[in-house]
């Protein structure tokens, strides 16, 4: 698919056909009040050498890596993109695909998304997985209604140890439906408190992120069983940073019902906050409840393998409001880029880097505890971990950033309880030297 | 796709206007959709039905079908209580296509008001409805 502006003349004989004076007369079944009487207040439009001094200038006045050391995850993460990903992520056949509604054309694409697909039910140790969904806060959201659907309650716990920014979307998704959301405390330990679970009546879905926004490791085989003492209630698992499945137990093996969260770490650039990757994956039993696009593999009428968007007479397009959700569509780029990544690295190179992620922070954590700074939680972590600081950090934090570091992210707008802690977050991208020099500042 | 007056209509079960059917099976009513419903719908590949003890009104809607080419809405032809289940529909959903009336029933309840049932349509007056 091309993307050319129409021309004047273009434009004129589109009209022509249709039989309307002006592009006005086009328009004129939409009513007066709905229609701006004004054109866009928009400047005068730049050159592009113009342009590409003001991106530079807007750019520069961002702390990003690699420019800054950055010490803070919370669900956005700086990991090394392999070239060969950016590369393939370039063909043409890739970058400017559009959605492949028509199967005789779309065999690449529909490939891709086949194969992402499995790589990420592999990943989750999950029976089937979805074309993606727009980034983890949505999954959850979308995991959310789905237990409502797949067992027909009209509630939902989820854990105060998710990312509050996931916990808004839900808020979001869920005000219009009826349908209640109970927060489940944090014990601690950093992990999510079931003690109450039994007396909150009979629950669609219960969902815990694992890490969790602290960095802690929820005891997800320990919170399943528990969580399955009601058979009907469904096990949500989300996630902020797929990479800590490299070594830790995958939700599936975990007793999970549907697995849901953030891919970003996978190949796709921060960005700024966006575009993200909602990756989702459930048991084979609950496809019918799943939102989103599927893609299968088929045989065609000669017998030759081939791929095809599955199951979507549960979508929107067909099904208008009765659909399973209103999301069909995917982020067919960034999971292609998640897909490259995958593939590139391989099962191996992804628990190397794992490791080296958790290795990394850990090495932070003691170096901040040999200088007596500790975390509130004793929890394990992967890459990510709490920490309490003395009075007076935040001139610290400051005088930090001047030297381009960014010391980890506060939580006291996210959690009043923690006000004089921070969330400091190691990956790949931050050597030895960079830890030791954040740990001599913080000591001074 | 089958003509009107190819379709197996038996003169023992009630029909509604959204195409189910209903019949008076001892104690309880057992239910289905019609063959004309079966026959537009196509191949079906998957049916959803309720939990046993759930309980309807007239006309609510208890569960899907799917075909190939739609998923369509189940509307309970009279009120009451879920029973039974066709279990066998669950790895059979094609038992729909070929045996509407028997095989490939869908729920048996038992009758919140018996009268409704009387209420409902005879072979010759769901004709007129196909007939539009």
């Amino acid at each position: 698919m091309r993307y050319l502006p129409h021309t004047e003349e273009d434009i004129q004989q589109m009209l022509q056909v249709v039989g309307a004076a002006d592009l006005d007369a086009l328009f004129s079944s939409i009513p007066g009040d709905c229609r701006r009487k004004k054109a866009m207040d928009l400047p005068e439009p730049l050159t592009e050498w113009e342009l590409n001094g003001h991106m530079d200038c807007m750019a520069a006045s961002m702390g990003a890596p690699p420019f800054y050391k950055v010490f803070m995850g919370a669900g956005s993460y700086h990991h090394y993109i392999p070239e060969i990903t950016r590369q393939l992520l370039l063909r043409s056949e890739f970058f400017t695909a559009y959605t492949p509604y028509q199967p005789e054309i779309s065999q690449g694409t529909l490939q891709t998304i086949y194969e992402y697909q499995t790589l990420v039910t592999r990943l989750l140790g999950m029976d089937v997985a979805n074309a993606s969904m727009y980034d983890g806060a949505s999954g959850l959201a979308e995991a959310l209604l789905m237990a409502i659907r797949a067992t027909r309650r009209k509630k939902v716990a989820v854990s105060r140890a998710i990312h509050p920014m996931y916990r808004k979307v839900v808020e979001t998704y869920f005000s219009p439906t009826g349908f209640e959301v109970i927060e489940l405390p944090v014990g601690a330990d950093g992990r999510t408190d079931f003690a109450g679970l039994a007396d909150l009546g009979e629950l669609a879905g219960v969902a815990l992120q694992s890490p969790n926004f602290f960095g802690c490791i929820e005891d997800l085989e320990a919170a399943g069983k528990t969580i399955h003492a009601d058979k009907k209630t469904l096990f949500v698992v989300a996630f902020s940073e797929p990479l800590a499945y490299g070594l830790l137990k995958n939700p599936g093996a975990c007793g999970a019902d549907i697995a849901c969260g953030e891919g970003q770490s996978f190949g796709i650039p921060q960005s700024f906050g966006g575009p993200g990757l909602g990756m989702f994956a459930a048991k084979q039993q609950y496809v019918r409840t799943m939102p989103g696009r599927l893609i299968g593999k088929t045989t065609d009428r000669d017998g030759k393998t081939g791929f095809v968007l599955t199951l979507a007479t549960r979508e929107q397009h067909i099904r208008r409001e009765k659909a399973t959700s209103n999301i069909c569509s995917n982020q067919g780029l960034c999971a292609t880029a998640a897909t490259m990544y995958m593939a590139a690295l391989g099962g191996t190179g992804i628990r190397e880097l794992s490791r080296l992620n958790r290795d990394r922070a850990e090495y932070l954590k003691s170096e901040l505890a040999s200088t007596g700074y500790t975390s509130p939680f004793s929890a394990p972590t992967f890459n990510e971990f709490v920490v309490r600081f003395p009075k007076g950090f935040a001139d610290t934090w400051q005088a930090l950033l001047e030297k381009k570091i960014v010391a980890g992210l506060h939580l006291a707008p996210y959690y009043p309880e923690l006000s004089d802690c921070w969330l400091m977050c190691v990956t790949e991208t931050i050597s030895k030297s960079v830890i030791d020099a954040l740990v001599k500042e913080v000591a001074k | 796709m089958k003509a009107i007056s190819e379709l197996n209509l038996p003169e023992d079960v009630r029909y509604t206007d959204d195409h189910e059917w209903a019949k008076k099976n001892g104690d309880v009513v057992r239910m289905g959709i019609s063959d004309y419903a079966q026959d537009q719908l196509g191949d079906i590949v998957f049916v959803e039905l309720p939990d046993v003890g759930s309980s309807f009104d007239k006309g609510e809607e208890f569960g899907t079908v799917e075909s190939v080419k739609a998923v369509s809405e189940l509307y309970m032809p009279i009120g009451g209580e879920v029973t039974a289940i066709n279990d066998a529909l669950a790895d059979e959903p094609e038992r729909v296509n070929s045996d509407p009336y028997n095989g490939g029933w869908m729920l048996e309840i038992k009758a919140s008001d018996p009268a409704e049932l009387d209420a409902l349509k005879s072979k010759a007056d769901y004709l007129e409805v196909l007939k539009g």
